[in-house]
């Protein structure tokens, strides 16, 4: 059997803050492709954790490998040129320039700045996610619904190999959560996905494969199926023994 | 008509307003007009940073300076030319920004503005300390034979209208090309957010850097063209005060825009022309619309006058 | 003169100068520590108190002492209030916001300085001292004055430490200083606490300049140094630590004093400047402080 680098692993990966323990001795491994879920309690370390990934954060200890490289010493903006995005839990957009421009900024860096084609994909991003008819609109205007997709078709513009969502659907109405769903299938395949979410629905209808957090440390990991078969998942989740 | 036709048609207009000037102004207007023009290209160097970046500087009297004294000194105590003693000028600010900018932009905020403001006195002082070269607070006058580019007499009067006219639209176009460049769409992607601006892969560090190089160095343009057009070299040109008043000028022009600084400049030059005609406390003009600006008018006047009639204004 | 008696009276005179520096420092600090705010016109409040305390001394009349005691209660008092409308008008309009205030009190340092040049003129005028003995040693005489300044800073700084201790105001601007949303939650009135701790650091910034004016003259720009002075203090002291404030005046304060008796005064200042830029860059948390700017 030939041995297939996984996109991303981390090894003993670890991170405190002031004596609490947010990720700790984390061995994680994402083949590409795949689009994984990462779910746990509120204080898992779930934000942590990704934010160790990408960059945000300095990781205390272990190792982290992307594209079989070791990214953990290198700064945020040179693990995302490597082909990393990252959208943020709390919306963070360009909020007084205008859509396109938002979608433009994720483009260009790839681009080198050529305008005409930053112009046509940045438009073939906004209507991925159902944006185009906005795109002169100053995006501190939209809804927060939009703000989001607008966010996601910044993290699709950037042609990553690892999209990183942290929390999508919060905040979003059920039809827009419908849209997200159909929007994931329609990439997926394009590029590896790592999705943090609270949705069970989203999830479950989402993800190949789950890995569930709890206090700084990986509970479980599986399919699906076996994650919700798992009494340890459960205990997390519902306190229950 | 485009947003970019409109644009150049406006910027091109104030050219041609100021070409006109020439020849209607009355003399102490029209020598006023000359070192507003060339201290509005300071003001445009602050902008780049302050308006379109989002950097605050206490200390931008330093590459002023630096840009006057790259100039002058070479001039006097070498005899240079002036043609190349201008690039040095500009050279000397540039070189400077990049030390100061390598170490102050480790900081952010208020710490950012303090450094700036250290680093300025540091060099307003290293210019008393060498007074023997320098003649400190006194200052020295550049010979007027050698005030001269390519045969043309700078210390003219409308010589030297033209050539602070010639630096004034230097500055005007690389500002403007300068924000329609990638380069400087980032630049104002750092000003908006500057979290997500790293996390789409831009390496704010350089960006910022470069946006410090590229204000010191016009900076220093309008510091050595201003004791080249006007002959003088002194250290107050490096004090506290000349590092407020380009914040001054483009926080009631208003900061983000391309004409903004110029206007500010016209309007504070003129203020403090009258009020020290009434008074030698003229800068407590200065403190009362600087608090009044931060009170009630934050975009400035440009900035009004984008957000009610002319939202293409860049 | 031999090398051990200069250095005494440069030790002397450093603790003088540390003395009205550890003063003027701790308003600065006090005032970034409760409300984040960078008073660039610290100094233009230590100026005003000078010339206060010069009307004050001059309408007063008789011996000179009166006036004297009279500057003392008056001149923080006047300066302080200027500053509580100042914050009041102003900062508290600008909702605190740490950039836009630094360029509001520019503005201030503008517009309170040039109004004393406007009323009191461009004139140094001293006040004279409340006495004047002098005791000698056997190598030079000392004023007992500059004696009385020493104690009269570490009485006004025990009295400050005492009131951010012991006493309700202090609990509740320490309160403050933690956390403001917190505070108001608590019915605390932050925006009265904010005034007066303004008012309280200009006031402190006043002392320390009433205690001057007997040495050095009132003059209306005379308000920078202590301004540069009190920034390098409270930056390599650790911002809004009061202990940390305290330690670097004396070492700055004793060092200016015998630096600048050994080297020119503005290569010392140099020195100085390019050392606060270096200790923000590279310690923002101060020599002595845990907290970065």
């Amino acid at each position: 059997m030939v041995a297939v680098t996984p996109l991303l692993t981390t090894r003993r990966l670890s991170k405190s803050f002031g004596g609490l323990r947010a990720v700790h001795l984390v061995d994680f491994t994402l083949p590409e492709g795949q689009i994984r879920a990462l779910i746990g309690p509120n204080g898992a370390g779930k934000t942590t954790f990704v934010g160790l990934l990408c960059g945000r954060l300095s990781a205390d200890d272990g190792e982290i490998r992307f594209l079989g490289e070791d990214v953990t010493r290198l700064p945020a903006h040179q693990r995302i040129r490597r082909g990393m995005a990252y959208t943020f839990q709390i919306t963070s957009i360009f909020a007084r320039l205008t859509l396109l421009e938002n979608v433009a900024l994720a483009l260009r860096r790839r681009l080198h700045g050529k305008s005409a084609q930053v112009r046509a994909e940045a438009m073939r991003a906004l209507e991925q996610v159902g944006l185009a008819g906005r795109a002169a609109q100053i995006a501190g205007d939209l809804s927060y619904g939009h703000q989001r997709l607008l966010e996601i078709a910044m993290g699709l513009a950037q042609a990553p190999r690892l999209l990183i969502l942290d929390e999508p659907t919060q905040g979003l109405a059920d039809s827009e959560i419908d849209d997200f769903k159909a929007l994931i299938g329609a990439v997926a395949g394009q590029t590896t996905i790592l999705l943090i979410e609270h949705n069970m629905d989203v999830v479950m209808q989402t993800a190949q494969f789950i890995t569930v957090m709890d206090g700084g440390q990986v509970l479980a990991e599986g399919t699906p199926e076996a994650v919700k078969a798992n009494a340890a998942v459960q205990a997390a989740y519902l306190g229950t023994a | 008509m485009s947003e970019t036709a409109k644009s150049l048609a406006f910027h091109g207009a104030v050219v041609a307003l100021l070409v006109a000037l020439h020849f209607a102004l009355p003399a102490y207007h029209h020598g006023n007009l000359a070192r507003i023009m060339v201290l509005a290209v300071y003001a445009m160097g602050f902008n780049v940073l302050f308006g379109y970046s989002g950097l605050l500087s206490l200390g931008h009297a330093m590459f002023f300076a630096a840009g006057m004294y790259g100039l002058g000194l070479p001039m006097q105590h070498l005899g240079l030319a002036a043609a190349p003693a201008l690039l040095c000028g500009v050279l000397a600010a540039l070189a400077l920004g990049a030390a100061v900018g390598f170490l102050a932009l480790r900081t952010t905020g208020v710490a950012f503005m303090i450094v700036t403001l250290m680093f300025s006195q540091a060099v307003f002082l290293t210019i008393l300390y060498f007074g023997e070269y320098t003649r400190g607070d006194e200052g020295f006058v550049i010979a007027q034979a050698s005030r001269a580019i390519a045969g043309v007499d700078l210390s003219d009067s409308a010589n030297r209208y033209f050539a602070a006219l010639a630096i004034f639209a230097v500055g005007l176009a690389v500002t403007l090309r300068l924000i329609h460049t990638p380069f400087g769409r980032v630049l104002i992607a750092i000003r908006e957010n500057e979290e997500r601006t790293r996390m789409l892969g831009y390496d704010v560090f350089a960006h910022k850097l470069g946006a410090v190089v590229a204000s010191a160095a016009l900076s220093g343009l309008s510091g050595a063209a201003y004791a080249l057009l006007f002959g003088y070299a002194g250290a107050t040109f490096a004090s506290v005060q000349y590092s407020i008043f380009p914040l001054l000028w483009v926080l009631l022009g208003g900061a983000g825009t391309i004409i903004g600084p110029f206007i500010g400049t016209v309007f504070m030059f003129y203020l403090i022309d009258i009020s020290s005609g009434l008074t030698s406390a003229y800068m407590l003009i200065a403190g009362a619309v600087l608090v009044a600006l931060t009170l009630f008018a934050r975009q400035g006047l440009v900035g009004e006058l984008r957000r009610r009639v002319m939202p293409w204004l860049p | 003169m031999d090398f051990g008696p200069y250095l005494f009276l440069a030790s002397l005179e450093g603790a003088v100068t540390a003395a009205v520096l550890a003063l003027t420092a701790v308003g600065l600090s006090l005032v970034f520590g409760v409300m984040r705010v960078v008073n660039v016109a610290h100094g233009e409040f230590f100026m005003l108190g000078a010339v206060v305390a010069w009307w004050v001394a001059s309408y007063a009349g008789g011996h000179p002492a009166i006036g004297f005691a009279l500057a003392l209660l008056i001149a923080p008092i006047v300066t302080g209030a200027v500053a509580a409308v100042a914050d009041f008008l102003v900062l508290k309009r600008l909702d605190y916001d740490p950039e836009r205030t630094i360029v509001a009190t520019i503005g201030l340092l503008y517009i309170i300085q040039q109004t004393v040049l406007m009323t009191y003129g461009p004139e140094a005028r001293p006040v004279e001292a409340p006495f004047n003995v002098r005791i000698y040693f056997p190598w030079f005489g000392y004023s007992t004055y500059k004696f009385f300044v020493i104690g009269a800073a570490v009485a006004i700084l025990l009295g400050v430490w005492l009131l951010m201790t012991r006493t309700r105001f202090g609990l509740v601007m320490r309160a403050t200083q933690l956390d403001r949303e917190t505070a108001l939650a608590f019915a605390i009135p932050v925006d009265r606490v904010y005034a007066l701790v303004f008012g309280l650091g200009a006031a402190l910034a006043a002392l320390a300049a009433v205690l001057i004016v007997p040495i050095q003259q009132a003059h209306y720009l005379m308000g920078g140094d202590p301004l540069l002075l009190s920034f390098i203090v409270v930056i390599i002291g650790g911002l809004g630590s009061l202990a940390g404030t305290i330690v670097a005046a004396v070492l700055v304060g004793m060092s200016d004093g015998i630096i600048s008796v050994f080297f020119s005064p503005t290569l010392a200042k140099i020195i100085a400047t390019l050392l606060v830029a270096l200790v923000l860059v590279f310690r923002p948390q101060g020599l002595f402080g845990k907290r970065a700017l």
